[in-house]
């Protein structure tokens, strides 16, 4: 067992085949829930634990993996150019939504954490969860989180976004196909825009071109917000 | 022989990225830069889509699949959330509403405005 686990492509072969194993299970399903990557996750950490071996054995070669990440994350440039039209065209309507989106979603992440008592370990690594996950990924190391709550919080805010988010629209009664396109993508980046392309192809569009803004903007405010937010912190409360 | 080309136009603007975070010891991380600048080239079309088509698609394609090790490292902060999973969940869905809401309503607001403006506008051109 020692010499296949202690083999560089043990990591890397458990990996394909825990997503490939995901990608079936939710394609037989077509459960949000059953998120592909959320599947892979649970079924190498299930391997794991079951076999008792270490993560940094299975790390030893997953990790060529994560080097994939950063290209992965420049190439966020092309979806973006493509709808760059779209843009265009609600430029005004869309920029000042997902700016104002982002900003509120981090301080209520940042207010309601701090009523519910969590550590600011993890409340770092809850603010980038709503954009994309490579971007969040490197804001959450930036900014001092940890990275892995940030992947885990960024999948659920996308299955959530993408299983509530019509009935939010719903109740706010947004109808609007920009708008509710937009919202979805700020939201929930990749998942919440895999069910806006189910409602409608403005929609999805909508919400694919704000993944990327979304990522970007997140960069910037960020790292101020939580400053902003923990010097408020110290004037009220302590 | 295409796909080498492609590699060496995203991995060198992803060092350049890099390199100019380092250098000028920007808050941007490299990679967010190395975006930045390809959106930037592709606008001005100094790069055409045609020439990273290939790895674009396969890294966009299967881009889940690259987080896999980093949600795998959650074994390694177990103890961390074990006490506050459950009101981790609370933070995600309260805040997810509230994103939602939020963003729709203000993109809502200014794009009705900007159709009352326009059917304005048109009334007067007639």
């Amino acid at each position: 067992m020692n010499t296949l686990t202690n083999n560089l492509l043990f990591g890397v072969v458990l990996s394909l085949v825990a997503f490939e194993l995901g990608l079936y299970i939710n394609r037989k399903t077509k459960l949000p829930l059953l998120n592909p990557l959320l599947i892979a996750i649970a079924l190498v950490i299930a391997f794991l634990v079951a076999f008792n071996i270490d993560f940094e054995v299975y790390n030893n070669g997953a990790k060529f993996i994560n080097m994939f990440l950063g290209p992965a994350t420049v190439i966020l440039a092309v979806p973006l150019y493509k709808q760059i039209e779209s843009l265009k065209k609600h430029s005004k309507a869309i920029l000042t939504g997902v700016f104002f989106g982002s900003i509120i979603g981090m301080f209520s992440v940042m207010g309601l954490s701090y009523i519910l008592g969590l550590d600011a370990m993890i409340i770092k690594s809850l603010l980038p969860k709503s954009v994309t996950t490579p971007i969040g990924i490197e804001l959450s190391s930036q900014i001092g989180g940890i990275v892995p709550i940030t992947v885990l919080a960024i999948i659920l805010t996308g299955i959530i976004g993408a299983i509530m988010g019509p009935t939010i629209c719903k109740i706010f009664k947004i109808t609007d196909r920009v708008a509710v396109g937009v919202s979805l993508g700020t939201a929930a980046h990749a998942i919440g825009t895999t069910k806006a392309l189910e409602i409608g192809e403005t929609e999805g569009a909508m919400s694919g071109l704000s993944i990327g803004i979304a990522g970007l903007m997140t960069v910037f405010i960020a790292p101020l917000s939580y400053s902003f937010g923990h010097y408020l912190y110290t004037i009220f409360i302590k | 022989m295409k796909l080498f080309r492609e590699a060496i136009i995203i991995l060198g603007i992803y060092l350049l990225g890099e390199f100019i975070s380092e250098v000028l010891s920007l808050p941007i991380p490299g990679n967010i830069l190395g975006m930045i600048i390809l959106l930037f080239l592709l606008c001005t079309k100094i790069i055409k889509l045609e020439q990273i088509e290939t790895i674009a698609n396969f890294l966009l394609d299967h881009l889940a699949f690259f987080f896999i090790p980093a949600g795998v490292a959650l074994m390694t902060s177990v103890d961390i959330i074990k006490d506050s999973w459950l009101k981790l969940i609370v933070v995600c869905i309260a805040t997810t509403i509230i994103i939602i809401a939020s963003t729709g309503l203000i993109v809502q607001y200014i794009t009705r405005k900007n159709n009352k403006r326009g059917e304005k506008l048109e009334h007067i051109n007639k």
